[in-house]
């Protein structure tokens, strides 16, 4: 992990790089001996780059948050390694829910070089949270059913209330799955 | 009819056929097969959709989440500890690790001490754990190549196992053995013996297996020079673990960042050479000789103290002490209740699984219950590197390879 001081080299390294710029680099935390950058939705490409170049070359998890009731609500965490160096930094953004698009991580850049590991992992945030990656090469649903409506992991989502759908249960909930019954999900709670 | 020299229709026919193949353009034709989800090769509900080429296999579309059961989303209605038992059922054969990846977020955010016994109690139960795995792994691997007895052995080492399991918690899977601050209750009398007897046994057993597999014509042939990855690409796609071990990057978070007193240990990191299957195969039974070392000299150098914090605040107290002391009583009411605080903030906390990485990210809003759970699980991340493993090579060894890959569906669904 980098030391504070450490982690506000590099986001001063990040701040002078052209394709990132200073007000970017919207924050670094350093919490529990373990370093974060928080940036700017639009240059995580770049960031992400500039870091590998710093040695940061394995990504090694990516993962959604749900900040409600704050906002912007959903966050996107990129946790890096440096193998040699043995050190570790978070990179995460903010997006909101009205537009809560990101450049995807996976395709390679203009470096020639992208984050393979980050497809399914892009998928899941996809998926539990409903970021949209932008230029992913295959953002599909991946862990829920393709034809699912909504993002179960949003806070404010609730847990059950979902209709089963079994024929057993179709004369206690009547109108469940009938053209002439009300919208799907009604009535079976 | 022959005697006039008249050939009939049938012997025409017959004339015209040939032994050559009928066309080439049938060999270019695409098909594609569905594989799984309940197919016995798969290790679980996973479905593939393989494009072949005759035999070969051209791409691999893998299909998850039949066995999602959205346990981050359970694991964030419910009180730190309550959610050690929930996250222990993601990856159903690394249960240990699954525990200690979690605690040791909740740990980081609570700023607990963890007492010396308690962490070489958690050491001996992880390297335990990973031997499990790995025999369940070259069981049914085994078995996918054709080896069906070697599936037996593996289990009756498993088993022995798992009573030392039941011995230390009473449960055989699915402990609960790891607290936040230490682990539940001490071991009993007689544990220790019966791990020693286990660590006699079982590098006897492992060189058993090798006997029977790694001079098999049939298991070599099946396994060496097949669908080999670099360490480069590897690294690329997330892969961590045996299977970068096996491409030669002696990668490993127990020597590289020791967690739980790793460090206190003297242990090798086998690797491999090519980053074919065989060396998969191979890292993995000597990580089985690695682990019963670890197992030996924590057993050997267990200290004497509390195997849970003190911290009252967080773990519960002594059960002797509720009869006499009120204040244990509110404190055992108050954990037992609503469960502890943790301070807000955000934790990743990798450990080294059987399979690889194993992180876990706990984000706190400062209440008794996490505000996100998410378990970056090796396996969800290793299942990517198949299709490019195994693209280009025939159907049988992509069948190898997803064995070598060893992908636990429980922990890619979650």
């Amino acid at each position: 992990m980098p030391d504070a001081t450490g982690l506000e080299l590099l986001a001063s390294d990040l701040r002078k790089r052209d394709d990132i710029g200073a007000a970017a680099v919207l924050a670094t935390l350093h919490f529990r001996g373990r370093g974060t950058l928080e940036v700017a939705p639009g240059v995580i490409r770049a960031a992400l780059g500039a870091l590998r170049a710093r040695g940061y070359s394995f990504l090694a998890s990516v993962h959604g948050v749900d900040y409600y009731p704050e906002e912007p609500r959903l966050g996107v965490h990129y946790e890096l390694l440096d193998m040699s160096r043995v050190d570790r930094v978070t990179v995460k953004l903010r997006v909101s829910l009205d537009a809560p698009e990101v450049d995807s991580v996976t395709p390679d850049g203009q470096d020639g070089k992208g984050w393979p590991t980050a497809e399914n992992q892009e998928r899941e945030i996809y998926d539990m949270f409903g970021v949209i990656f932008r230029g992913h090469p295959d953002l599909r649903r991946i862990l829920m059913p393709e034809d699912y409506e909504g993002h179960p992991q949003r806070r404010d989502f609730p847990v059950g209330g979902e209709p089963v759908i079994f024929t057993y249960n179709e004369a206690a909930s009547e109108g469940v799955g009938t053209v002439s019954g009300g919208a799907p999900g009604e009535g079976a709670r | 009819m022959s005697a006039t020299g008249q050939m009939s229709e049938y012997r025409r026919q017959e004339e015209s056929i040939t032994l050559s193949a009928v066309g080439d353009d049938t060999h270019d034709e695409l098909l594609t097969l569905n594989f799984g989800p309940h197919h016995p090769a798969t290790h679980g509900v996973l479905r593939l959709l393989v494009t072949l080429q005759g035999e070969v296999v051209r791409s691999i579309k893998p299909v998850i989440g039949y066995v999602h059961t959205g346990i981050e989303k359970t694991a964030e209605d419910k009180a730190y500890w309550k959610v050690i038992p929930v996250v222990e059922r993601m990856d159903y054969l690394a249960y240990y690790f699954n525990a200690m990846a979690y605690v040791g977020a909740v740990e980081a955010l609570l700023e607990v001490d963890v007492p010396k016994r308690a962490r070489y109690l958690r050491v001996i139960h992880l390297e335990l754990n990973r031997i499990a795995s790995h025999l369940i792994w070259l069981g049914t691997s085994a078995l996918d190549l054709g080896a069906v007895s070697i599936f037996l052995y593996c289990l009756r080492e498993r088993e022995l196992i798992l009573d030392l399991f039941e011995m230390s918690s009473g449960q055989r899977m699915h402990t609960r053995y790891f607290q936040v601050g230490g682990v539940i209750e001490d071991i009993p009398v007689g544990f220790v013996q019966k791990a020693r007897e286990f660590c006699k046994v079982m590098p006897e057993r492992a060189d058993q297996y090798r006997a029977i597999l790694d001079a098999n014509q049939l298991i070599l042939q099946r396994l060496r020079g097949t669908c080999p990855l670099d360490a480069e690409t590897l690294l690329g796609l997330g892969v961590t673990g045996p299977l970068l071990r096996a491409a030669g990057n002696p990668w490993d978070l127990r020597k590289a960042a020791p967690y739980s007193s790793y460090e206190d240990f003297d242990f090798k990191i086998p690797v491999g050479t090519v980053g074919d299957n065989y060396d998969r195969f191979a890292v993995r039974v000597a990580e089985i000789y690695e682990s019963v070392k670890i197992v030996e000299q924590a057993l050997e150098g267990l200290p004497e103290g509390p195997y849970i914090t003190g911290d009252r605040k967080v773990a519960l107290p002594p059960r002797h002490e509720l009869a006499t002391s009120m204040e244990a009583l509110i404190h055992h009411f108050k954990l037992v209740t609503e469960g502890f605080r943790v301070p807000p903030g955000e934790v990743y906390n990798p450990i080294e699984g059987p399979r690889g990485e194993l992180g876990c990210f706990v984000r706190s809003d400062g209440s008794a219950k996490p505000a996100r759970v998410h378990m970056r699980d090796s396996s969800f991340v290793n299942l990517q590197a198949l299709s490019k493993m195994a693209e280009g090579s025939y159907i049988a060894d992509m069948i190898a390879t997803l064995a070598m890959l060893d992908p636990i569906l429980g922990g890619i669904d979650r």
